[in-house]
């Protein structure tokens, strides 16, 4: 009996049948398919537990959500105090929790002016890209392909075609793809002169986290000033210090017009996003504040914890610890590739943030499997499912990490066994 | 809501206890490293380490007197330049780093440093004892945070901070020293049961090391001292007052290793006050006695306000009149029973002197005194051997100073004792140690014990294969300095034409 006071539930087989039946089929059988059948109770500090007592390590992070891990204390008890006098707030007036939260996030890119709050990730790239169209009188919106900028209506278009042409909601006419890495690519879209935006993750995670070459974004961002286009910059996953520096941006020296972050600014308890603009770009803020309005986009709650978890990314100790996790994940996977070199091919990395290539077109997700079956959570990269998404937190300690690692070691012999499984198969 | 207008409105978390658990998992993190150094690395570190606690020794001395308003800038000074290289010369050849090869007994020994240390320093001696735990740490290749008395805060975190930027640019690791920003009990309490502290090196009140050892971590704590000073007849007596005085009257004695008692026998005792006197002591009357034990003493114990002061400040403020060049205060018991509160531990340059009938009777009342300060030290001023060995054979103390200032005596200053701010008060002063603490109290062995039997043998090895292989570690990300004006490159271009035609004007179009 799971008895959680509110609800319950006789066992975990109840759970996944009323979960197929009143909520989502499909990912229901999914999860149960790829053996990993999740359903997480408890949750604490990089720990998962499954409703079968399970415990996994969470390397998952939904993609930097639980930078902090989860629950943590002192992110709980500031939002605990929050709801001691603030609430949700009304988004039509200025409010104290807000005007805070967005100075200091200013302050950490000077360069930009505005802050303008969402309630998630996509949220926060429609306001880009309205933004972004705002500014140049441009319809055209260029993106990477097999990039990832999130659901909804003009985010979604930006994305892979698997996520907007089922809703009919691709629009080829004004949203352009070009390769990664390609800065020629880029150039020869942009060149005519009507596109408003190139959006790109600084390094795009459910493309498996391909890294960018050195001189890349640089580049896109001349290429893009030559032709008027303005550069945004997609943080959800790379900034908060995930990437070694605060904005993944910072350590590729390049200043974007417009800057998104969400995922991990809500500190995985209560949730916001966030779009940054330069003074140039927030005109329209000038013009019609109200023009693009949220409910539930920066709502003082999360411009509480979003303030904190701002503050804890500064502090030095949590800087090193980045620094050290990196280190750790840097040299041991080394190892590790070395003893798993007839599988394990390739690790992509920039700080905290990992891609583990494996090969075979789906190795990723045998590994994610296997991995499951050792106690740690780690998810294929929805894009490229040779890549393993690998997302250490910032907290992590030495012997979690050591753990990790152990537990890695030991899931190799069964990651080996599926994939051949796999090749059989195919 | 609260009166004040400008109160918070909201109840703010205090950071400073997660942000102290975060101190602790970097040290994890910094040990993880450093715990398999070379020894040429940590003798590297150690020097560094010591050279720059030795360079602002004084302005350390300086900072924390003015901080605290204990001890003497001078004396502090010795304490901290001693914590430092004296300290590292001392050690310098006690190898806590590579194994040991015991054919003889056909054992291998591997050290195995702790891991993170939890050490508390207190308001007394904040910085020689910062310095002095600091370089045990890097000696057995701990990692350290330190929890400073919240009166010396300041100086103790900023001393942690420049002993950690010695210890990076020689080669350690970030985050081997550290210390708490904002220490109070609570914080204290609750980083000593971390389960990622390995040891708590507690100096400090009794409360403070008892919570230590119920912390359910590994403790090294030692308890208070109140060290007795027997003056036998056969003792050079002069010799002996000077010496009492330099070390009552040393850093205003803040020192655990300070007397505080001097005992000789009714028949020498007219001579040893004339001796003290005219070491520059002022010896208190029936009248004055009275005073001071009523200003040092109350119902709640030791007057603080009187700890590291002068003893022309004491004198003033008990209402004795002295002569402002005094050097320490020496009330006088006449009768020595056994609750006398001037018998207690006076951190503060006053030096209680009682006799006895005879050396039976100075024994028996040097335990008595003991019962306070049990395990610690005493002092022998004399020559007679049989004597000094009975008196310390008697007393439940683990050091006895001969013929030497016990204050520097006992901490491995005037002695070949090991150079110490953490005398170990061991079983009799409820104490896991009873020596005074070095690294070697900081590193545990793994003993590789062959079969007795001659039939086994004993292997020969190659130590090369412990060597760790220097990994490549990628360069960490840097941000790009920010430039709040820079200009796109196309603003740049048109600049750059811009000044071109200006220059080419100028010259008649001729460039």
């Amino acid at each position: 009996m799971f008895n959680y006071g509110f609800f319950s539930f006789e066992s975990k087989d109840d759970l996944l049948q009323k979960a197929a039946e009143y909520w989502n089929p499909g990912k229901v059988q999914f999860w149960s398919d790829a053996g990993t059948p999740m359903v997480i109770d408890r949750r604490e500090e990089y720990f998962l537990y499954d409703m079968s007592g399970k415990r996994l390590i969470d390397l998952h992070l939904n993609g930097g959500t639980y930078n902090f891990g989860h629950r943590n204390p002192e992110l709980v008890a500031t939002l605990k105090s929050g709801l001691d006098y603030f609430d949700m707030g009304n988004h039509w007036f200025p409010s104290v929790a807000r005007a805070a939260f967005a100075e200091q996030l200013i302050k950490t890119a000077p360069h930009m002016q505005y802050a303008i709050f969402g309630a998630g990730g996509a949220e926060a790239v429609e306001i880009a890209l309205k933004t972004a169209r705002y500014v140049t009188k441009r319809k055209k919106i260029v993106s990477i392909i097999k990039g990832y900028h999130g659901h909804s209506g003009l985010s979604v278009a930006t994305g892979d075609e698997r996520f907007s042409k089922i809703f009919l909601a691709d629009r080829p006419d004004e949203f352009l793809n070009v390769p990664f890495n390609d800065p020629d690519a880029l150039e020869q879209v942009l060149k005519k002169g009507d596109v408003a935006a190139f959006i790109v993750e600084t390094i795009p995670a459910t493309y498996g986290f391909p890294m960018p070459d050195d001189d890349y974004l640089r580049e896109c961002h001349r290429i893009c000033r030559k032709y008027g286009t303005l550069l945004i910059a997609d943080e959800v996953q790379t900034g908060l210090m995930r990437t070694g520096v605060m904005w993944g941006w910072q350590g590729y020296g390049i200043q974007p017009d417009i800057m998104v972050c969400g995922k991990g600014l809500g500190g995985g308890i209560y949730p916001i996003s966030a779009c940054l603009v330069t003074k140039e770009c927030g005109g329209w803020l000038t013009e019609d504040g109200a023009a693009h309005i949220s409910t539930s986009g920066g709502a003082e709650l999360g411009c509480l914890v979003g303030h904190k978890v701002i503050e804890m990314l500064q502090r030095p100790e949590i800087i090193s610890n980045v620094h050290f996790v990196t280190d750790f994940f840097a040299v041991a996977m080394q190892e590790m590739m070395a003893r798993h070199s007839d599988i394990f091919v390739g690790v992509r990395q920039r700080g905290v943030v990992l891609g583990l290539e494996f090969d075979h077109p789906e190795g990723a997700v045998a590994v994610s499997r296997a991995l499951y079956e050792n106690g740690v959570w780690a998810i294929f990269s929805s894009l490229d499912k040779r890549v393993l998404q690998f997302k250490p937190g910032v907290m992590l300690t030495v012997d979690v990490c050591q753990e990790i690692m152990d537990r890695f070691d030991a899931a190799m012999p069964r990651a080996r066994q599926l994939l051949k499984t796999m090749r059989t198969a195919a | 809501m609260s009166a004040d207008p400008n109160a918070a409105r909201l109840v703010v978390p205090d950071p400073a206890t997660a942000t102290a658990h975060m101190k602790i998992s970097r040290a994890q993190w910094a040990v993880r490293q450093f715990g398999k150094s070379s020894r040429e690395t940590v003798m590297t570190v150690a020097e560094a380490v010591a050279r720059a606690g030795h360079a602002k020794a004084k302005h350390y001395a300086d900072w924390a007197v003015r901080e605290t308003g204990f001890g003497v800038v001078e004396h502090k000074t010795i304490k901290n330049e001693l914590s430092t290289l004296p300290l590292l010369d001392y050690y310098r050849d006690l190898d806590l780093v590579g194994p040991r090869i015991l054919p003889d007994v056909k054992m291998v020994e591997l050290p195995r440093p702790a891991g993170v240390i939890f050490a508390l320093t207190p308001a007394t001696n904040p910085i020689a004892t910062l310095y002095y735990k600091a370089m045990l740490a890097i000696l057995s290749r701990n990692a350290i945070v330190f929890s400073p008395h919240p009166a010396a805060r300041e100086c103790s975190f900023d001393a942690a901070k420049m002993l950690a930027e010695a210890a990076e640019a020689a080669g350690a690791p970030a985050g081997l020293i550290q210390c708490v920003e904002q220490p109070s009990v609570p914080l204290v309490q609750e980083m000593m049961a971390s389960d990622k502290v390995a040891v708590i090196m507690a100096t400090g009140g009794g409360p403070m090391v008892r919570a230590a050892y119920s912390s359910g971590n590994p403790a090294l704590g030692v308890g208070p001292g109140n060290a007795v000073a027997y003056v036998d007849p056969s003792a050079k007596v002069d010799a002996t007052a000077k010496r009492l005085v330099e070390s009552k009257s040393f850093d205003n004695s803040v020192l655990c290793t300070n007397e505080s008692v001097v005992l000789t026998l009714d028949a020498n005792r007219a001579n040893m006050e004339r001796a003290l006197r005219s070491a520059g002591a002022h010896l208190c009357n029936e009248a004055d006695t009275d005073k001071l034990r009523d200003y040092l003493f109350s119902e709640h114990g030791f007057n603080v306000e009187a700890v590291g002061k002068s003893a022309a400040w004491i004198a003033d403020k008990a209402g004795i009149r002295v002569n402002p060049s005094v050097r320490i205060l020496v009330p006088t018991i006449t009768a020595p029973g056994q609750d006398d509160q001037l018998f207690r531990e006076k951190l503060c340059p006053v030096l209680t002197l009682a006799s006895a009938v005879d050396f039976r009777q100075a024994i028996t009342i040097a335990a008595q005194i003991l019962k306070r300060g049990g395990g610690h030290s005493a002092a022998f001023h004399g020559e007679a051997p049989g004597r000094l060995l009975e008196f310390s054979d008697a007393l439940p103390v683990y050091r006895v100073v001969v013929n030497a200032p016990c204050s520097q005596g006992a901490a491995g200053f005037a002695t070949h004792l090991p150079p110490s701010f953490m005398i170990g008060t061991g079983f009799a002063g409820r104490s896991s140690v009873g020596e005074n603490v070095g690294p070697q109290h900081l590193v545990h062995w793994t003993r590789i014990a062959y079969n007795k039997d001659a039939s086994v043998p004993f292997d020969n090895f190659d130590l090369s294969v412990l060597e760790r292989k220097q990994p490549n570690r990628p360069a960490p990300v840097q941000a790009a300095p920010h430039t709040p004006s820079a200009l796109p490159d196309s603003d740049r271009d048109m600049l750059r034409q811009l000044i071109l035609e200006e220059l080419r004007g100028l010259s008649g179009g001729n460039t």
